[in-house]
């Protein structure tokens, strides 16, 4: 557990810096995460550290976003102006989303799987 | 309870920590009873739970964060964590690739452009639309994407929250009813419309789903930041 954090938090911490020096747009946890990946690819093999307990901490990684839910309550007032509007424009727009890359997905990456 | 002892139940940053992990417990539980129905989300029902218990409590969201944000930073590490699934799939990337990073794109100008379309239909002030624009990316590129463009930081961490959620429950239903099967597909969509609150909801389906969606959000983040500002000057001029 202790190796397993001291990667991922020291990938964290490099895209941090990096993130700040080059005043890059994406935050650092976003870099860390490439630069992580693109050590695996080049080192071609998966330390034992992150083998084991990296699938455990991601099926709960629903739990990190809890905080981030209760915060709704603490700005409601900027959103009970039109809260029934704004739940309709954010559900039409998600969904839209959604299925814009859904199909164009579906549609572009198995044309053969489609025919009989 | 006496008052010296829900003084402290108020003010100490065990109860948030305690508070967060139990009530995503009993969302578990609910979730896995109703063996993953939407509405059984656990993202949804854990701040649900939450939320009466604070009142409950009296306590304020600052009281709460006192505990909850160690729960939070960890958001920075598990993001990180993400490049381990993807290379675990690393195959179905590289056939892929070229298919996945047209489509994350396509999502991506969408999610900035559905939001203002939106917006516009049901008449939402100037502002509000700025706000709107980088909604379906992770929260610190979507605030610092609304403050560039004008908008209100605030309400658009709002909206990325909320967009988060509706992504996470809609997700698996609708892509049933299109009938798509492959996990890369559902992951991509997933991590285009609904970030890592999508992508925290469909790693509880499958591995491969949950790696692509962490890919896709870290690229719509990408592009979302280097494109809202244009789209959105063309759209709102």
């Amino acid at each position: 557990m202790i190796e397993t954090f001291i990667w991922l938090l020291g990938y964290q911490f490099v895209g941090e810096v990096l993130a700040r020096s080059l005043g890059l747009p994406v935050p650092g946890a976003v870099i860390g995460m490439l630069l992580l990946f693109i050590t695996l690819v080049l080192r071609q093999e998966l330390p034992a550290a992150l083998r084991h307990n990296v699938p455990t901490l991601m099926t709960h990684m629903s739990l990190l976003f809890i905080p981030a839910g209760v915060g709704i309550l603490a700005f409601w007032p900027l959103l009970s102006a039109h809260p029934l509007a704004m739940a309709a424009v954010l559900l039409l727009a998600t969904l839209s989303t959604f299925l814009v890359t859904l199909l164009a997905m579906k549609w572009l990456s198995q044309p053969r799987r489609t025919q009989p | 309870m006496s008052g010296g002892a829900l003084e402290w139940v108020r003010h100490s940053p065990l109860s948030g920590v305690l508070l967060t992990l139990l009530a995503y417990r009993i969302a578990l539980i609910f979730s896995r009873r109703y063996h993953g129905h939407p509405l059984a989300n656990t993202v949804l029902l854990g701040a649900v739970i939450v939320v009466l218990t604070l009142l409950a409590l009296g306590m304020d969201f600052q009281q709460y964060m006192l505990g909850a944000g160690f729960i939070q930073f960890l958001l920075g590490p598990v993001t990180v964590a993400l490049a381990v699934p993807l290379y675990n799939n690393l195959g179905r990337l590289r056939r892929n690739a070229v298919t996945i990073l047209f489509c994350i794109l396509l999502g991506s100008a969408s999610g900035v452009l559905t939001a203002v379309l939106c917006g516009q239909l049901f008449g939402m002030p100037h502002q509000v639309l700025l706000s709107l624009a980088p909604r379906s990316v992770t929260t610190p590129i979507a605030m610092g994407v609304s403050e560039v463009l004008g908008g209100i930081p605030a309400l658009t961490a709002t909206f990325v929250i909320v967009t988060g959620i509706i992504g996470a429950v809609f997700a698996r239903p609708v892509a049933r009813l299109c009938g798509v099967k492959d996990d890369v597909v559902l992951g991509v969509a997933t991590g285009v419309a609904a970030h890592g609150i999508g992508t925290a909801r469909v790693f509880q389906l499958s591995e491969t789903a949950g790696a692509f969606a962490g890919l896709a959000m870290g690229m719509t983040g990408l592009f979302t930041a280097l494109l809202a500002p244009l789209l959105v000057h063309y759209l709102l001029p």
